[in-house]
């Protein structure tokens, strides 16, 4: 595959996430990549969760925007039809009670069984959390979203997470730039390579196991 | 005797040294700002403040931060503001994470009378080490006590004179849960109405939860926090 830019590679990432939301259904959607998925998703059907405080989420025109109305990364948002807004505890126990459908997070590492490490990172202060833990063991469906390799080429998709994990808890699928995988009895299982990647590509550039 | 006092030194004065402190807000967003700016005028230190955040860089509580006033953060999400970790990098704050979820069903449960409750998240991770585990119908939870406080300081929309309370869009965050968790309770808001004219369908926060009452003097604007 050839290489692309980082804003070109997000929104290929994003698109793809997108794709597989069926509505109807309740999505939270975390800081980064996750954040351009809402570009992408049939609005009519599906509904977004912020952590802070609603339910009904949509983008904004810039002469429409109100401060005290952001979501979870604290950038501005709309407020859609049918939208509600309640207090933190209401929220997350939206999200802890198994309420909202899908999660789609961030993430530093996964390990081959779909572990996740998205909050810490080893030898730095360790500063914040925010509301990733509540969202792994909560949300019906986790859905990761990542660039494949570190900056340094070595993959973010390894055989056990080197920093700390966000939960126990297995993700449901990890979506990258050169591929989709879904967690099936804590395995890694290849879905399908995008568009250009060679499946030998794939290998080189992933030290976790994974099944196809 | 009425609950809206004009002056924030006077409706400061029941916080002291060593206080734990309750302040709204996710970041900027529904932060008592007003409060906050008094609080940076008062002769107290020592103090713990749960918060989410403390607030960004040079703002909100980030201030009381700079002044050496904080000896201890609760909260979620410090990364916010990066003079925070070079505080604690410099042992000048302590500091306690926990998951956003957490923090708000801490301050829920110490308003309602309970100790504590046993939850899922943080189960397996840097974040429950120390605390109580427990399987409950084959599920492993934590146990998180709750918290409470000496005084809450929050933000609302609005307020009738008796102390009910309605918010206004993602501002509202945490700050209901905290009218319920501290001794006294201090509330800034843009208007103040007579009892009657709120709808009592519509109030968030009903009256007994709340002491005093001002009228915000910082508000937050696009172009950032501006005074009235």
């Amino acid at each position: 595959m050839t290489s692309m830019n980082k804003t070109d590679m997000q929104h290929l990432i994003a698109k793809r996430v997108a794709a597989e939301l069926e509505g109807p259904c309740v999505v939270n959607l975390g800081i980064g990549i996750p954040t351009l998925v809402a570009e992408y998703m049939d609005a009519g059907n599906i509904y977004m969760h912020t952590e802070n405080g609603l339910l009904g989420v949509t983008d904004v025109e810039e002469a429409d925007i109100d401060p005290n109305l952001v979501n979870a990364g604290k950038l501005p948002v709309g407020e859609a039809i049918g939208a509600s807004y309640f207090n933190s505890s209401d929220s997350f126990a939206m999200i802890r009670g198994g309420h909202v459908d899908v999660a789609i997070l961030g993430a530093l590492q996964v390990d081959q069984i779909g572990v996740i490490a998205n909050w810490a990172v080893p030898g730095k202060n360790i500063m914040g959390v925010g509301g990733a833990m509540d969202l792994l063991v909560g949300a019906k469906k986790v859905f990761v979203t990542m660039s494949h390799t570190s900056k340094d080429g070595s993959s973010k998709l390894l055989k056990e997470c080197t920093y700390p994990i966000t939960s126990t808890r297995s993700v449901d699928m990890i979506f990258t730039e050169l591929a989709v995988f879904e967690v099936v009895d804590k395995q890694l299982k290849l879905v399908e390579l995008m568009p250009g990647v060679t499946i030998e590509e794939l290998r080189a550039k992933t030290e976790a196991d994974f099944i196809h | 005797m009425s609950k809206v006092i004009s002056d924030i030194k006077d409706a400061l004065a029941c916080v002291e040294s060593g206080h734990t402190v309750l302040v709204g807000g996710f970041g900027l967003i529904g932060a008592p700002l007003s409060l906050i700016e008094g609080l940076t005028e008062k002769d107290v230190t020592d103090l713990t403040i749960v918060s989410n955040n403390l607030g960004e860089s040079g703002k909100g509580l980030g201030i009381l931060l700079n002044q050496n006033k904080i000896k201890k953060g609760i909260g979620s999400y410090f990364t916010s503001n990066r003079d925070v970790g070079d505080k604690y990098q410099k042992g000048e704050i302590e500091l306690e994470l926990l998951p956003q979820g957490t923090l708000a069903e801490s301050l829920r449960a110490g308003g309602a009378g309970l100790g504590g409750y046993y939850t899922k998240t943080g189960v397996g991770t840097d974040l429950a080490k120390g605390k109580e585990e427990r399987e409950i119908d084959g599920v492993n939870y934590i146990f998180e006590k709750a918290i409470r406080a000496d005084v809450a300081l929050i933000r609302a929309h609005k307020a009738d004179t008796l102390g009910n309370l309605v918010y206004y869009k993602t501002a509202r965050n945490f700050n209901p849960l905290m009218a319920t968790a501290a001794n006294k309770v201090i509330v800034e808001v843009d208007e103040i109405v007579e009892p009657g004219e709120l709808n009592p369908e519509e109030i968030v926060t009903p009256f007994l939860y709340v002491d005093t009452i001002i009228k915000a003097q910082q508000v937050l604007t696009k172009e950032g926090v501006v005074n009235k």
